[in-house]
């Protein structure tokens, strides 16, 4: 790998790749992926047939499984290709921060009993179940319509899908390409938040960075926040799994020649692949409408453990977006406007100012994008740039990206508990099982500051505010 | 030992063993199930059946995974004994023995969204059968 500046680092271009990879990160991050593979799947990726300028990774890269986690690719419409892999198994995977009017004086006394409201009437866990049946019906609609759907329902307001990436709808998505095994998936777990690395949690604002932009945000110093990170649960996992496999069998009628099976891919003009991207759509849509109805349950909540009213609580969804996902976007490549199917996995999208497809709001910051990081950590909310427009097809890092194994975690973590270390620095922490906090423990991922310092320092975004945890619900 | 875990960043990397293929097969569900819920919770009160058929050892085993992922994922069907795996050339048949998952009894750790292919390897070492892989969690 060679040093290209303070931020940057590249793979050139050997071998069968089709184009070099760039790295964004630090010497002390990069030392933190040191023995893992996920620079070598920089470079798998540029393998992959139609990469547009480069394989790119942004400062939370960690190893995944065919991408790296924090990988960003796009891909030529007509030479290239999209690949299930290169999305994940839990499509449009996600953040949405809702602001609320509450300060941290208010919340402080009342967050043990916030946090066991949120536990105990929102789903999560392992095998959680929603609370609705969806019809076959409701849910072809829930895959159309997606937040709209939510909204439509009575989850929600019309402003909260103006500040939702796509209106909280992907256009193209198609239920006939869905199979019966994911419908039965999704039909139980929509409303449900899931386990693992799933959370919702309350936060509050701790530092501004940008006063300017800060004030259009409408982030204020001491100011609660509840962020809520969450996907498209079974169905995601089902489309994805079931597109591997078609597209495993594919790559070998083509005679595609890949570094890593999980890298299956379709041509993205050709039926496979308009498959994929119609079935991937509906995937998106259900967890956008998910996200709505978890935000939802937040506001029910919110209101009865502080017996005030909406317009009290002045709760306001800032933005939702996804960090798992692969769209058509037009783009700048060499100075030419050009649509390319751009893959994130564990990457969000950060537009700049002046972007046609950002709601009026949001017109002049740019796009708000949503890093949260482990549970000790918080969050920070920055901003898109015209760099990461012009260089990263307007993406930015996700997170704060693992950094222990969840073996190593399981095993730093025996005897201590997590919980009470938590609450001993004032974060209320409930899960459905102890095994998930450990493995979700802070110090399992890396320094979030580190990661929003490379980010903010390679341009690709601004940092707008610093949120603490005061409480969160794990599954 | 059945199967024990190899460190991955993001996921769960796993080494299965068996002293023949269907060995490998029937450990290769034990420790789905294993790493899933606490196994002494559940009883073998009905069968279930799946079958599974590949083009490869790798094919087959990702194929016979997912199968196994859909008992618990798609029916709720949590297995505890797993001594019933028959193979015959490019196919596997599991009768495995459960119940249903009832949130009250059983105990689940974490979820495994899928089993991927990412360093997919199954072979014959001199030890005996060996497969490598990767859960998405």
């Amino acid at each position: 790998m060679q040093r290209i500046d303070e931020c940057r680092w590249l793979i050139p271009q050997e071998g069968q790749m089709k184009a070099p990879g760039i790295i964004y990160s630090s010497e002390e991050l990069l030392r933190s992926m040191a023995g893992d593979e996920s620079i070598k799947q920089v470079a798998n990726v540029a393998h992959l047939p139609g990469i547009v300028k480069y394989s790119l990774a942004m400062p939370d890269m960690h190893w995944g499984y065919g991408f790296p986690i924090g990988g960003v690719a796009a891909f030529d419409m007509h030479s290239g290709v999209v690949s299930p892999g290169g999305v994940g198994y839990d499509i449009n995977c996600g953040c949405r921060l809702m602001l609320t009017n509450l300060t941290r004086k208010e919340v402080k006394p009342l967050i043990s009993q916030l946090v066991t409201a949120l536990f105990q009437n929102i789903p999560s866990g392992v095998g959680s179940r929603g609370r609705l049946k969806l019809s076959l019906k409701e849910e072809q609609e829930v895959l159309v319509s997606g937040a709209r759907w939510a909204v439509k329902q009575g989850y929600g307001a019309e402003a909260d899908l103006d500040a939702t990436e796509d209106g909280g709808a992907m256009a193209a998505a198609d239920p006939e390409k869905i199979s019966p095994r994911a419908l039965e998936r999704g039909r139980e777990q929509l409303g449900t938040l899931g386990s693992g690395n799933h959370f919702i949690e309350v936060e509050v604002v701790e530092e501004i960075f940008d006063e300017t932009i800060a004030g259009v945000f409408g982030l204020v110093p001491d100011q609660v926040a509840v962020m809520i990170h969450s996907g498209s649960r079974g169905l995601g996992y089902q489309v994805c799994d079931d597109s591997l496999a078609k597209m495993v069998k594919h790559v070998q009628k083509l005679g595609l020649a890949l570094p890593d099976r999980q890298l299956a891919c379709a041509y993205i003009d050709s039926p496979e692949g308009r498959d994929y991207l119609a079935a991937m759509a509906c995937a998106a849509n259900y967890a956008w409408a998910n996200r709505q109805m978890l935000m939802h349950w937040t506001r029910e909540n919110i209101m009865k453990v502080f017996n005030k009213s909406p317009r009290q609580l002045g709760m306001r969804l800032l933005y939702d977006v996804c960090h798992n996902i692969a769209k058509l976007e037009t783009l700048p490549v060499d100075g030419k406007e050009q649509t390319l199917c751009v893959h994130r996995k564990g990457a969000t999208r950060a537009l700049p100012p002046g972007h046609r497809d950002l709601p009026s709001l949001y017109r002049q910051t740019g796009q708000p994008v949503l890093i949260p990081g482990d549970m000790g950590s918080g969050s920070y909310v920055m901003a898109g740039t015209d760099q990461a427009y012009q260089e990263t097809f307007a993406s930015t890092c996700h997170g704060a990206g693992r950094l222990l194994s969840r073996t190593q975690a399981m095993k730093d973590g025996r005897g201590r508990f997590v919980t009470q270390e938590l609450a001993a620095q004032g974060i209320i922490v409930m899960a459905g099982g102890k095994e998930t906090i450990r493995e979700e423990m802070p110090g399992a991922y890396k320094d979030l500051d580190l990661v929003a310092d490379v980010v903010a320092r390679a341009g690709i975004s601004k940092k707008v505010a610093r949120l603490r945890p005061l409480g969160c619900i794990k599954g | 030992m059945r199967y024990q875990l190899f460190p991955h960043t993001a996921d769960l990397g796993v080494l299965i063993y068996g002293a023949s293929v269907a060995e490998l097969f029937s450990h290769a569900a034990f420790a789905v199930f294993d790493l899933m819920t606490e196994l002494r919770l559940v009883a073998p009160k009905r069968e279930m059946t799946i079958q599974a058929e590949g083009l490869s050892w790798e094919d087959l085993l990702v194929n016979y995974l997912r199968e196994i992922l859909y008992l618990y994922q798609g029916r709720g069907f949590l297995a505890c004994d797993f001594s019933r795996v028959t193979l015959e050339e490019t196919m596997v048949t599991a009768q495995f023995r459960g119940e249903m998952f009832d949130s009250r009894r059983h105990r689940m750790f974490r979820e495994i969204k899928a089993v991927t292919y990412h360093q997919l390897a199954v072979g014959l070492s001199p030890s005996g059968w060996e497969a490598r892989v990767l859960f998405d969690v």
